[in-house]
C-alpha cells in the first residue's frame, strides 16, 4: 500500500460511510489501540468512523483480588514473584508491586517464563511465582514454562494464572447489547496462536464483520476498510488482513501446549465480572503448579478504586473523558485505574496522545 | 503485552524431538538472541519468524512478508528516511 493508497483508502472510506450513522468499531486489542494513536491512523479517520477500544489489555481486565494477592506474595518472606513489567505498577489495595518492591519485597521483572524458569532453577531456597496474565498469544508461554518445570522437577516454581480468552468477552459484550459496534478489529497475535476462524461464531450469533489485522498502519486501515465494506454491503464474515502471520486454524503446537496445560474455566474480569468459559486454569494434574493452591490465595476481590471507571472503559462503555478522575486525579504519574497505568491502557493512550 | 517482532532465524539447536529444548538464536537488526522453538518446530535456519515473550508463535510465509515489507518501503515518505 503506498501513500497514494493510504488516501484511496480514506476516500473510500468516507464514501462508505457518508450520511449514515457513525460506524463503530472495535479494536479489541491493546496493542492495537496504542498502534492506532501512536501510527497517526485515528486521527486520519473520516468522521463517520469511530473506533471504540475492547477488553483487550490485559492489565485492565486483571480483577483487584488477583493483583492484591500478587503483591501478598511479594511481601512474603522467601517468595520471589516474576512478572512482565507491565503489572509492576498497577495498584491494589496493598500498594503496587513497584511499592513491595521498594519495601524489600522480591519482584522480578521478566521478558519471558523462560527467564523465571531459570530463575527459580538457580535459586531454589525461592518460592519462585511467575504471574501469569495475558490473553492467548501469552498463555503458550506459562504453558510450556510449567510442563517444562514438571519435566524439570522444579518443586520451587508456580504460576498464579488468570490467562483470559477473547473470543468469549467479545461474545459477551455483543450479548450484553449496550453498545453499538459495528464490526471487529480482531487481534493479530493473539489469532496467530487462535486462528482466524476463531472468530466465526460471532459472525454467526451475532452478523458482526471480523477482521483480523497486523499492527502497521496500512494493515490496520486495510482492516477498518474491509469492515466499512462489509457492513456497507449489509455483509457479516471472518476476513484476514495478516496473512503474513495468523492462518485459518492457528498454531498447532501453542494450541495443543495450551490444551496441555490448561483446562477452561469461568473468569473474573475487572469489573465487568464472571464471564462464563473465558479463562484458562491449570488441568488436576498440575495443580502442585498453582500459587493461589500453594499459598492459599484469595483472588475472588474485585471492586475498584472509588470514582475509577476503568470497568467501563475497557468495555467502551464509556471513553475516558467521561471519567471525572481523567486526567485530573489520575494520571501517568499518578495513576488510580489499571488503563492509566498500563502502557496499553485506553486512558493512558488518551492521555499521552491528547485525545479529548 | 502482546507485541510481537519479526526476526530471522540464524542457528538452531535441539532436537525436534524434543520441543523444550529446541532453541534458535534469532537476529533482530543485529542483535542476537535466544529463542525458543517449542511452538514452531517446522523453522529452519534463515527464516522469519514472529518472536513474543522468548518464544517463535509464527514462521512467517516469506512471500507475504516480502509484500508487506514492500508496503512499508513505500509508506515512507521522502525526507524521513535516517540517511
Amino acid at each position: 500500500m503506498d501513500v497514494t493508497s493510504v488516501q484511496a483508502v480514506l476516500d473510500e472510506l468516507g464514501r462508505l460511510t457518508a450520511g449514515r450513522p457513525v460506524m463503530q468499531i472495535m479494536e479489541v486489542c491493546g496493542t492495537h489501540t496504542v498502534s492506532l494513536f501512536r501510527s497517526g491512523v485515528k486521527s486520519m479517520l473520516p468522521a463517520g468512523v469511530r473506533l471504540l477500544s475492547g477488553p483487550g489489555c490485559p492489565v485492565c481486565v486483571t480483577s483487584q483480588g488477583y493483583i492484591d494477592a500478587a503483591c501478598d506474595l511479594a511481601g512474603r518472606q522467601g517468595v520471589t514473584v516474576c512478572t512482565y513489567g507491565d503489572m509492576v505498577r498497577v495498584p491494589g489495595r496493598l500498594g503496587s508491586l513497584a511499592e513491595r518492591r521498594g519495601q524489600g519485597g522480591h519482584v522480578v521483572v521478566v521478558y519471558s517464563t523462560r527467564d523465571a524458569l531459570r530463575y527459580a532453577a538457580a535459586h531454589p531456597a525461592e518460592q519462585v511465582v511467575f504471574l501469569a496474565v495475558g490473553f492467548e498469544t501469552t498463555a503458550p508461554a506459562t504453558a510450556a514454562a510449567v510442563l517444562e518445570a514438571r519435566r524439570l522437577g522444579l518443586a520451587n516454581f508456580t504460576v498464579l494464572t488468570a490467562h483470559k480468552l477473547v473470543v468469549p468477552a467479545m461474545l459477551a459484550l455483543l450479548a450484553e447489547g449496550q453498545v453499538p459496534i459495528r464490526g471487529f478489529l480482531c487481534p493479530g497475535h493473539v489469532s496467530v496462536i487462535i486462528g482466524a476462524a476463531a472468530y466465526e461464531p460471532i459472525v454467526r450469533q451475532f452478523a458482526k464483520p471480523c477482521v483480523v489485522a497486523g499492527f502497521e498502519p496500512p494493515q490496520m486501515l486495510q482492516g477498518i476498510l474491509h469492515i466499512a465494506r462489509q457492513v456497507a454491503a449489509g455483509q457479516a464474515c471472518v476476513e484476514n488482513v495478516y496473512g503474513v502471520a495468523v492462518s485459518a486454524r492457528g498454531n498447532p503446537a501453542a494450541l495443543k501446549l495450551l490444551e496441555e496445560a490448561f483446562a477452561i474455566s469461568d473468569a473474573v474480569w475487572r469489573a465487568i465480572g464472571v464471564i462464563p468459559a473465558s479463562g484458562l486454569e491449570l488441568r488436576a494434574e498440575l495443580a502442585d503448579f498453582d500459587a493461589a493452591r500453594r499459598f492459599d490465595l484469595d483472588l475472588s476481590a474485585n471492586d475498584e478504586a472509588p470514582g475509577c471507571l476503568c470497568g467501563q472503559v475497557i468495555q467502551g462503555k464509556v471513553t475516558p473523558a467521561d471519567c471525572p478522575l481523567f486526567g485530573q486525579a489520575c494520571t501517568p504519574m499518578h495513576a488510580i485505574g489499571p488503563c492509566m497505568v498500563s502502557s496499553e491502557g485506553t486512558c493512558a493512550a488518551w492521555y499521552k496522545y491528547g485525545e479529548k | 503485552m502482546c507485541l510481537a517482532v519479526p526476526g530471522k532465524v540464524i542457528r538452531i539447536s535441539g532436537a525436534a524431538e524434543s520441543p523444550a529444548e529446541r532453541v534458535a538464536i534469532v537476529d533482530f537488526h543485529g542483535s542476537q538472541v535466544e529463542v525458543s522453538l517449542a511452538m514452531t518446530l517446522e523453522a529452519r535456519v534463515g527464516d522469519w519468524v514472529l518472536v513474543h515473550a522468548g518464544y517463535a508463535i509464527a514462521v512467517l510465509d516469506e512471500a507475504q512478508a516480502q509484500e508487506t515489507w514492500a508496503c512499508l518501503q513505500e509508506l515512507d515518505l521522502p525526507g524521513e528516511s535516517p540517511a
